[in-house]
């Protein structure tokens, strides 16, 4: 819309989204604590009520949960698989259920609107027995520019 | 007893300088199910046309937590980590950042709000991440806070 697309070699793939495209969902396998072990450690997060069930317990809970962020994260990769990164501007997300150990979490992204040259999307994840854990959104730049990634 | 909002909002929460690592971008990628080349090697990121490992999308949300005590301000604040729920997260993100920069964190707590019907509080901290001079990406998160500080599990 502004100037001439010069494509180099490194050119950042157009994407190519339209009002109304749901992106193809990602479904990750069971989460087990070893998973919980592995994102505690690789994500910071070592709050113990997410891998530690004497922790759990103590706060009255009957088990530990995923970190939000675990699901946050799987939802960052369908989005990364889909549109190259750095066309990101914006991601959100509202955690509204408690993910248990063991759920099988799906992502979905769905575009709602182009604007201006921004895609809107909604995001959600949802566990196999239909519980909704997190709704979000992003905007994706989906103006054709010739800058390649990273540099800026 | 409730959170001291004016203490809240007064906090000073020291800034934090993290250097991205390869090692520690493979070990989150490794964690998160991301088996993708560019996540892990850096000549496939290269192929992809990034400099080096990438910053995925939720990552600064973890640049914070590698600290000696990074749920200090919550222990400033008398509430109890056990009874913290995230409940919000949100990023925007303003350029690309890659393994070995070098970035810096500035947050602070902008609001303590009480749940209306429930005895949950609302704390909301924003931060924002810079390579050298330049803004980077922008966090909020949102923690609900159950029973706040001084009630026993």
């Amino acid at each position: 819309m502004t100037e001439q697309l010069t494509a180099g070699p490194r050119t950042a793939p157009t994407v190519r989204l339209e009002p109304g495209q749901e992106l193809p969902a990602l479904a990750l396998p069971p989460i087990t604590r070893t998973t919980l072990a592995l994102f505690a450690g690789a994500s910071g997060d070592h709050n113990p009520i997410h891998i530690d069930l004497d922790a759990a317990r103590s706060a009255g809970l009957d088990d530990v949960f995923a970190h939000g962020m675990l699901s946050m994260a799987y939802l960052g990769r369908l989005l990364t698989s889909y549109v190259p990164q750095q066309r990101i501007r914006s991601f959100g997300a509202r955690f509204v259920a408690i993910t248990p150990v063991h759920a099988r979490p799906t992502c979905r992204a769905t575009v709602v609107s182009i604007r201006n040259g921004i895609a809107a999307l909604e995001l959600r994840v949802e566990l196999a027995d239909g519980t909704t854990t997190m709704t979000g959104h992003a905007e994706v730049d989906v103006t054709i520019d010739p800058h390649t990634d990273g540099g800026e | 007893m409730p959170i001291d909002r004016d203490r809240a909002l007064a906090l000073v929460i020291p800034d934090r300088t993290v250097t991205v690592e390869r090692g520690a971008l493979r070990a989150f990628a490794q964690a998160t199910g991301d088996d993708r080349p560019a996540s892990h090697e850096v000549a496939a990121a290269r192929g992809d046309g990034a400099p080096d490992l990438r910053v995925p999308p939720t990552y600064f949300f973890s640049l914070e937590l590698f600290a000696p005590d990074p749920f200090g301000f919550l222990s400033d604040l008398d509430i109890d980590l056990r009874h913290v729920l995230h409940g919000e997260q949100h990023f925007e993100y303003f350029t690309s950042c890659h393994a070995g920069d070098e970035l810096t964190l500035r947050s602070r707590i902008t609001d303590v709000t009480a749940k209306k019907g429930g005895p949950m509080e609302l704390l909301t901290k924003e931060t924002d991440v810079h390579r050298g001079d330049a803004p980077v990406a922008r966090m909020r998160t949102v923690l609900v806070v159950r029973n706040p500080a001084g009630s026993a599990a």
